[in-house]
This record gives C-alpha cells, structure tokens and sequence, in this order.
C-alpha cells in the first residue's frame, strides 16, 4: 500500500477521490450505479481515453503536443477518401490506414522537433494551425455523411438486457483497452520504455547515456499520431459521420484530464492508470451532474471547478500522511 | 543598424525584412492590397488580436501560460454587457458603461489573481492552472448566457469599435497605448526587470531576494486585465457578446509571441517585435485573402510560416557557430 502511494501519488489521491465521488453518486442517484450507466460511460469515454494514452507518452518524453486532435480529423477525413476510393475496404485496411497516416503526421512533428531542434510546443501549435487550416480549406469544411456501410454500422460486443434498457459493450471499448494494453506494455515492459522515462526526465542525460534521442522523439510523437489516427477512426465510426472541425479544442480537455492524472509536463512521469484515472473523474463529474438534474450549462463549469481543486490539493503528501512517524535525531 | 537591435531586440530587422518582403509580394500581386481601404481593414482587424497576444506575453516571459485568455476577455465582455443590460441596454448613458468597465477590469483582474495564486502558492504548472481556469471559465459563461449571445448596445460603443480619431481606428489607438504600455512595464519596471528573472530562474530568483510569488500573482492579475480590455474591445466591435467569441485565437497569439522571439521557456521577449509579427499575421492574412484563398488557408500559412522562421533561426543560429568556430 505505502509502496503504491509512494511511487504513484498523484494516482492514489485520484483514486480516492474518485472513489469518494462514486459513493456519493451512488447514494444520491440510484441510476449511477447501474449496468447501463457504467457501460454507457464506457462506450462515451473510449475516444478519449483512446488520445489520453497516445498524449501520455508524447508528456512522459518530455514533449507536448497541441495537434492530435485536429490531426486525428485529418486521418478520418484521408482515411474515409480513401477507402471511398477504394471501394469499401473493411476493417482491417481502416484500421491499418488511420494507424499509418495517424504515425505519418506524428513524424513530421518529431522530424520537425529533432531536426530543427524546435521545442515541442512551438512545432506542434505550428501543426495545429497547418493541419486545420489546410482540412479546412481542401475540405470547404464540407462533412462526410455517407461512409463505408462496416464502418457506421455499429458492433455489439456484449450486450445484456435489464430492467432500465440494454447494458452494451461497443468496439470502440474493445479498441480502448487494446491500446491501453499496449502503451501499457510499451511504457511498462520494453528497453524502449524505460528509455522514453529516462529521456522525458533528463534529455541530456539520456543523450549522454547512449539513448538515441531521435528515435526516442520517433517513437513519442508516432505513437501519440497513432492513438489520435485510431480515435479518429473510432469517432467516426461512432458519429457515423466525419465533420472536419468536430473535434478541434478537444486536445485541451484530454491534456487536463492526462496532467490531471499525475503525468507530469515536462517529461519523465506518468502511467496509463493515471490517465484512465483523469479520464474517469471529468466523466463520472459530468455523468453525475447529468444524473441529479443539473443543468447541461453548467457541467463544464464544475468539471473547472474540480480539475482546479485536484490541483490546489496536489502538494498534499499522503505517502507522508500514512508514514510511521519517524524519529528526527537519526 | 546595432542601435536598433539593441533598442528592440535581434529579431526586429529580420521581422521588419519579412514584412517588407510580404507588403512588396501581395503589392504586386494582389490588386487591391495597397489601397486605403484594405489597409484600413488592417488596422481594425489587428487590435482584437493584438490585445489578446499581449495579454499571453508576460505570462510566457514569466515561463508560463495562460490558456484561459479568450474566456476571461469573454467573462469580462459579458460582465459589461450584463451592466449595460441592467441600465436599459441601447438607451443606457456613459455613467453605467464606465461602472461596467470598471466591473469588468475587475473580473479579469480576479480570474487572472486566481490563477496566479494558485500557480505561486501551490507551485502546479502554469497550463494546468489555466487550462482549469479556462474550463471552469467557459463553463461559467456558457451557464449564465445559456450558450446564447447578448446584444443590443449603446449607439456610443460603435465609436469604440468603429470609430476613428485624427484619421487613426480608435481600436488602433486603444492597442497603441496597451502595447505601450507593456513595452514601458517590461523594460522600465521593477515588476518587468522581475517577470523576465522568474521565467529565466525562479529559484535564483528568490534567493536574490524577490518576493517572486507576489510577482507571479502580479503577472497573472495584468494578463487578465489586458484580457478584459480585449473583452471591452470585441463587446463594441461585434456589437455582442458569446461566450466562445474569438476561440480560434487562443493558440494563433501563442504563434505571435513565438514568432516574435519569445523564448518558449521564459525569460526572453519584448513587445516590439511582437507587435511587427502581428503585423505580419494580420498583412499575410488579409493579402491571401485578397487573393481569393479563405481564412482557413491563412491559418495554416500562419502555422507553416511560424515553423519556417522558427528553422530559419535555426539555421542562423549554426551559421553563426560555424562561423565563430572558424574564427
């Protein structure tokens, strides 16, 4: 227990507040904590959570990166083009594509990063404004409404009646936790991972240490571009439909949820519980509202209010809270 | 040549270059782009976003962020407008539009003091605070206006959004003063001389004995007072307010400030080149639109235009290594 605190404060405080707001949910709502509820916050939250991980890595490599989103609109709006083009395609080609120009636009945000040592921020609010304005212009900011017939049509993984209407597990759930698995895996398992820590926390010492620095910002931004190719996918697949400037502005409420889940700007922490953590608490917050009647007007409102308060109270230490009192003459 | 460069910063004759080099191609090119008219329309159109990018540049000099820019001006706009509503809305004298402008200077004072507490006293990083603040700040809004806009203003307000003195757009003169005003804060003040430390060394900085949290309250508190002007600006300028007015332009003054020189990570920056790269934004903009291409297309002309300074500086910079390695 005081291991886990210890190397994951910023999670364990998250979980007991997050823990704190589902019981109170519970008691005051008798639909939060139903079948239908729980899975349906799951099939909402997917997408994002989706973007989280791919955002985590890029933050745990030291970087940031502004464009994902409006990058994950251009691989839908390219992606959907181009199986139109080809006559249909299936899954696999879709997501074989939105994975290969998600990882294509994130490259040219490393290349641009490492080859002209321009810093992250700086690249990546560059591509936001590039990648946007040159959809929008291409595009005449025009929807897509008639996709491939696989791809809107919705898949049931799971699904189980009761009393309140059909519990249902979605694709892009499944899709969700494959991700999370594998930057999990990546960040958690491999040379490589420990390697991303290593850079985010001290790029020179890395550089130094025989880390190639170039390969590292590779792996970062492509993963991150790859996340955002699927989620856009995903997106699409769930609105049935690709808006061009659906999803711009949404990278700043992942960002909030993915700092807000302990992963530190500025490199060298964070973990994939955090962001499921961050994730978990703006949604729950919102469900919740939803669920006692408050105003749709003022959700974002009291999401403000929280992800403020897990800030003003992140100083707290409970690792030391829970310490055995330690005699200071030693 | 060195005289200016001293005065206003290094980046300042390279900046004045690319604007000339912009002027001289869109002159030749786009007919209309070197008529009063057009250059009118400039001079409007560059204040709104003028006064928001000076709003983002301390707190960037200072080594932070602040995200929430284009929702306090939006809060502050909508204070005034709340004010002006409650005095009759069109028939409402000076009296209650100077009470509303003092209200609203001081709702951007307050949110921008938030943040700054919250970042001094508790040490979170700066995009967080601000990213909070600008969720809770839109939310605010978007709650008290129900996601609609209010209008309906004083017939007097157009002179402030449309008016102009001794030939000059008054929303030009209005800019004029604020980025004087910054440029006199930051390079003759004790505050300015203290931003500019913090965002080089915080630490240092407190151990030379200033009182940096106070200075970093401070730096917050004047960015959202600049915020609300630019709220007082965008209220007469469109006759309305909505919350989410001018969205689009949070990241585009992160571009300005950088294009201008602005260090990334703090420490570095002044008001005059920042000023000439909004110049440039506003010039590039307006000329492709001339050209027939849309404000999209100018969008991301901004976007490749700040990457293609950013390598040429890259460039100059090992240029100018290779040169003194020679040496």
């Amino acid at each position: 227990m005081r291991d886990f605190l210890r190397a994951y404060p910023a999670e364990a405080k998250l979980l007991v507040v997050l823990a704190l707001l589902c019981a109170l949910l519970s008691l005051a709502s008798p639909q939060f904590l139903t079948l239908v509820n729980l899975t349906s916050l799951l099939n909402n939250n997917a997408v994002n959570l989706i973007w989280a991980v791919g955002l985590l890595v890029v933050l745990i490599a030291g970087g940031i990166d502004i464009s994902f989103a409006v990058g994950a609109s251009v691989v839908q709006y390219l992606a959907v083009m181009a199986l139109m083009g080809m006559g249909g395609g299936g899954w696999a080609v879709g997501i074989a594509l939105a994975m290969a120009l998600g990882i294509g636009l994130g490259l040219i945000n490393a290349a641009l990063i490492h080859g002209f040592r321009i810093i992250s921020i700086v690249v990546t609010i560059s591509t936001f404004n590039a990648f946007f304005g040159l959809l929008m212009f291409f595009t005449s900011g025009k929807s897509i409404y008639s996709l491939p017939d696989w791809l809107s049509r919705p898949i049931y993984l799971w699904e189980l009646q009761t009393e309140i209407g059909w519990a249902d597990i979605r694709l892009p759930v499944v899709v969700m936790a494959i991700c999370l698995f594998a930057t999990w895996f990546l960040i958690r398992r491999t040379t490589t991972g420990r390697q991303l820590y290593a850079f985010g926390d001290n790029p020179e010492g890395a550089r130094r240490a025989g880390i190639n620095i170039w390969l590292m910002q590779a792996i970062a931004f492509g993963w991150c571009g790859m996340m955002a190719g699927i989620a856009g996918l995903m997106q699409a697949h769930i609105t049935k439909e690709v808006v061009p400037n659906a999803l711009i502005g949404r990278e700043l409420d992942v960002l909030a949820a993915v700092v807000l889940g302990g992963a530190r700007l500025g490199g060298g922490r964070g973990s994939v519980l955090g962001c499921v953590l961050g994730v978990a608490l703006v949604a729950v917050a919102q469900n919740g509202l939803n669920l006692l009647g408050v105003s749709p007007y003022a959700f974002k409102m009291v999401v403000g209010i929280i992800i403020l308060a897990a800030i003003s109270t992140s100083n707290i230490d409970l690792a030391a809270m829970l310490a055995p009192k330690r005699r200071d003459r030693e | 040549m060195e005289r200016i460069k001293q005065a206003f910063g290094p980046e300042v004759p390279g900046l004045l270059g690319f604007l000339a080099l912009v002027v001289v191609v869109f002159g030749l090119t786009a007919p209309n782009f070197l008529t009063a008219a057009n250059l009118g329309s400039i001079a409007y159109q560059l204040p709104e976003l003028g006064i928001l990018t000076l709003a983002m540049l301390i707190p960037i000099i200072s080594g932070g962020f602040n995200l929430a820019i284009i929702y306090t001006a939006n809060m502050a706009g909508l204070t005034l407008a709340f004010v002006l509503m409650q005095f009759g809305g069109v028939d409402a004298g000076v009296g209650p539009f100077l009470l509303g402008t003092v209200l609203a200077l001081a709702v951007g004072a307050l949110s921008g003091a938030a943040m700054g507490a919250v970042i001094a006293y508790i040490g979170a990083h700066p995009i967080l605070v601000s990213l909070a603040m600008m969720i809770f700040l839109r939310g605010l809004g978007e709650f008290l206006t129900k996601g609609g806009d209010i209008s309906g203003f004083p017939q007097y307000l157009a002179v402030l959004g449309h008016g102009s003195f001794l030939g000059i757009p008054v929303p030009l003169i209005l800019f004029g003063v604020c980025a004087l005003a910054w440029h006199i804060l930051l390079t003759r003040t004790r505050h300015g001389f203290a931003s500019r430390m913090v965002g080089s060394n915080l630490r240092a900085t407190t151990y030379s004995g200033v009182h940096t949290k106070r200075t970093l309250v401070l730096i917050y508190t004047l960015s959202g007072v600049m915020c609300a002007i630019a709220g007082i600006l965008m209220l007469s300028r469109f006759n309305s307010v909505r919350v989410g007015h001018g969205e689009a332009l949070l990241l585009v003054t992160v571009l300005a400030c950088f294009l201008g020189g602005v260090d990334p990570f703090g420490g570095f920056g002044r008001v005059v080149p920042v000023v000439i790269a909004l110049v440039v934004l506003q010039v590039l903009s307006s000329g492709l639109n001339l050209l027939g291409a849309n404000q999209h297309l100018a969008t991301a002309v901004w976007g490749l235009f700040l990457v293609g300074v950013m390598i040429l500086r890259w460039g100059a910079g090992r240029w100018k290594e290779r040169k003194r390695g020679r040496v």
